[in-house]
């Protein structure tokens, strides 16, 4: 029996120096098979970051989401830019009583009734290029852009919060199970029982109002980092949980066993073994993450349980701009479709991850791990 | 049942498996788990293995082989019994007290493509065990790499590629050299080629009997097929039910069952002549 029947399928020649044992088999059955599983999907070469690469960038629209999202980030980082040498104001100077030189028209920022000023555009050489955002006269564009840093620094930040948190307490009750997983599943449960929305007033009106004093971290009641902070820990069993059950599920697969009978460490199959298959999983959750991060922000914070005035957010901008809903719309329709946008782009690029990244290869590794058992009780 | 590792070979046994247990308990409850019933994988298993030679360790699928591996090497713990790995006792150390030990017993998986993580290159996959027991790294480690995917039919560019690249054969090629990478004296193989087409589980068989001489290797292995085993074992242990109900010289046992459960075994076993066939059918047939 010739013993290159391995070969054929294969793009590299394998040195069988082997005379094989004569079974008396037919020896077509196997080079058939491997032709057919990997010269079908010859595409398949290269790594598992390579390949979800390659069908990334197939999917336009996930790309085009992606450079939305890049824009949006881009623009609110040029916030101060646009602030001092475009609208010259800051997000919470108020123009209550000033007058716009508009083509030799005076247009006042807020008339006597209290109506706001609409968009200018570049009418006035970019100032109150959306308008002013109710009676304190404050420049809408310059707040859009500073706001959108509180929602974007939120979003991105809570959800490294929640991945950090999620990662290491799935790990932790996955890999070790036994008490320490009950124990954390349990602190998990009480989190995950309550609504999330619920869950974050509360805690957000109870430190908006005194702060938060953790030992050396002090928290002035104003800061940023107290909805940061609620939102990724209310999250965190959201991302735990599925984490810890494909940490079980991976447990139990023999490449964990062949680790440990080469002697490896605990800390090594957790960041050898186990990390770099959940590193898919990850990177798909904490992209959608930062998409729901953002719109908890704006409903904490339309509610006043998020970022606290005079400090913009779009969730504040919305809360502001409904007091004015009737008269001046569009108030509540400018930072509403800038969420949107956001979280809209967010989600599409965060699905088009998932696609190149999971599913195919797990479905694939499964019908083959099947065809294996099938082979289990050849005759 | 009884201990045969005193009749081949000078010297102690290799390793010595006396009245080895491995209970699953089986739990249910509501809020508590509470013990109900246990799963007996495998219930008291006495064997020993000398020096240089191969174990055929034969049973139906789910008769406890693959739980013995596991107990003998301490990837399970095992309930009670005792396991000599050269006189040392070795059942109850800790994972440190056990590392060293390692290098010396391996273990072939069954499932080529469950046993090979997805992520790592071959060249991680062949070489960690070189830097776990920190024995090689850098340029070292790869040439060591290199050499043993060479010695196990694969080629030194292989080296980069992942798992999913390769065919069941390939795979189980790769596994057989991550468990040789540092020259063990005891290798479990467990079914290494029942996941494989017919065709190549002869070349994998020939490649594991090859570097068993050159090596200097002693196997256990393991098969639920009696036919795959015979012709490569010096003794075979048979086992039912967590037991093993017959051990002896391979060719005694296949010639010579005494064992009922060993004529059934054999009597599945395709042959490809059917006069023979028929023979060995009425054979146990009237005594089985
Ligand atoms: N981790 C486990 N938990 C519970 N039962 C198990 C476990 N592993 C194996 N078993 C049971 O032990 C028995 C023996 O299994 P196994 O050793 O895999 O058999 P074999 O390798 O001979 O096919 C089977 O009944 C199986 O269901
Ligand atoms: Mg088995």
């Amino acid at each position: 029996m010739p013993p290159e029947s391995e070969k054929q399928g294969t793009e590299a020649p394998i040195p069988t120096g082997t005379g094989a044992l004569d079974a008396g088999l037919g020896i077509e059955s196997d080079g058939a098979r491997v032709v057919e599983a990997e010269a079908g999907d010859g595409r398949q070469a290269g790594g598992p970051w390579r390949i979800a690469g390659r069908r990334l960038r197939r999917n336009k629209v996930a790309l085009f989401s992606l450079a939305i999202f890049f824009l949006i980030v881009i623009c609110c980082l040029l916030a101060p830019v646009w602030a001092n040498h475009v609208a010259d104001t800051g997000p919470n100077t108020t123009h209550t009583l000033e007058k716009l030189h508009v083509n030799g028209e005076v247009r006042e920022v807020v008339e006597p009734s209290g109506k706001a000023i609409g968009p200018q555009w570049f009418e006035a050489g970019g100032k109150f290029f959306l308008g002013a955002d109710g009676h304190l006269g404050r420049d809408e564009m310059v707040r859009l852009l500073y706001g959108g840093r509180s929602s974007l620094f939120i979003g991105i930040v809570a959800a490294l919060i929640t991945t950090l948190l999620a990662v290491t307490l799935g790990l932790l009750s996955g890999y070790y199970g036994g008490l320490t997983d009950t124990f954390i599943s349990r602190i998990m449960d009480v989190i995950w029982s309550f609504p999330v929305v619920l869950l974050g007033i509360a805690l957000g009106i109870a430190l908006a109002v005194g702060g938060l004093k953790l030992g050396p971290i002090h928290l002035k009641s104003s800061s940023l980092w107290i909805p940061t902070l609620i939102i990724g820990v209310v999250y965190t069993p959201y991302m735990a949980r599925p984490l810890r059950g494909e940490i079980l599920a991976l447990r139990e697969k023999e490449f964990i066993e062949a680790a440990v009978a080469q002697g490896a460490s605990d800390r090594r199959i957790m960041f050898i073994e186990l990390l770099p298959n959940l590193l898919s999983t990850i990177i798909v959750f904490f992209t959608l993450n930062i998409a729901n991060n953002m719109l908890l922000e704006a409903t904490l914070s339309y509610l006043g349980a998020g970022v606290q005035p005079p400090s913009s957010s779009w969730g504040t901008m919305i809360s502001e701009g409904f007091d004015a809903l009737y008269s001046q719309p569009i108030l509540t329709i400018i930072p509403g479709t800038a969420i949107l946008l956001t979280v809209l782009s967010v989600n599409v690029f965060g699905d088009g991850l998932r696609d190149a990244l999971d599913p195919k290869s797990k479905v694939r590794f499964e019908a083959r791990a099947g065809t294996a058992a099938e082979m289990d009780n050849p005759v | 049942m009884s201990d045969v590792g005193s009749t081949s070979t000078a010297g102690g046994p290799l390793l010595e498996v006396t009245d080895l247990v491995k209970h699953f308990p089986i739990k249910s409850g509501l809020l508590i788990d509470r013990e109900v019933d246990q799963v007996r994988a495998v219930d008291g298993i006495s064997f020993s293995v000398n020096k240089g030679e191969t174990l055929g360790l034969v049973g139906e699928s789910g008769s406890g082989k693959s739980t013995a591996c596991r107990a003998v090497l301490q990837l399970l713990k095992p309930t009670s019994g005792s396991v000599k790995f050269e006189g040392q006792e070795i059942a109850g150390l800790s994972r440190r007290e056990l590392r060293p030990l390692r290098r010396e017993m391996q273990m072939i998986f069954q499932d080529p493509y469950a046993s090979l993580n997805p992520r790592k290159r071959v060249g991680q996959i062949v070489g960690d065990q070189l830097k776990i027991q920190k024995v090689a790294s850098g340029k070292a480690l790869r040439t060591r790499v290199e050499e043993l995917l060479e010695r196990v039919g694969l080629s030194p560019e292989h080296y980069n590629r992942f798992p999913h690249e390769f065919s069941g054969g390939q795979r189980q090629r790769i596994g057989i050299a991550r468990a040789l990478a540092l020259g063990p004296k005891l290798v479990f193989c467990d079914e290494p080629v029942s996941a494989l087409d017919v065709s190549i589980q002869a070349q994998i068989v020939n490649l594991l009997d090859d570097l068993q001489d050159e090596m200097g290797l002693t196997y256990v292995f393991v098969a639920h097929d009696i036919g795959v085993v015979r012709h490569i074992s010096d003794r075979i242990a048979v086992m039912n039910h967590g037991k093993i109900v017959e051990t002896g010289e391979a060719d005694q046992v296949c010639e010579h069952p005494r064992d009922a459960y060993t004529k059934k075994l054999l009597a599945a076993v395709p042959i490809p002549d059917p006069r023979e066939s028929r023979a060995r059918r009425e054979r146990a047939g009237t005594t089985g």
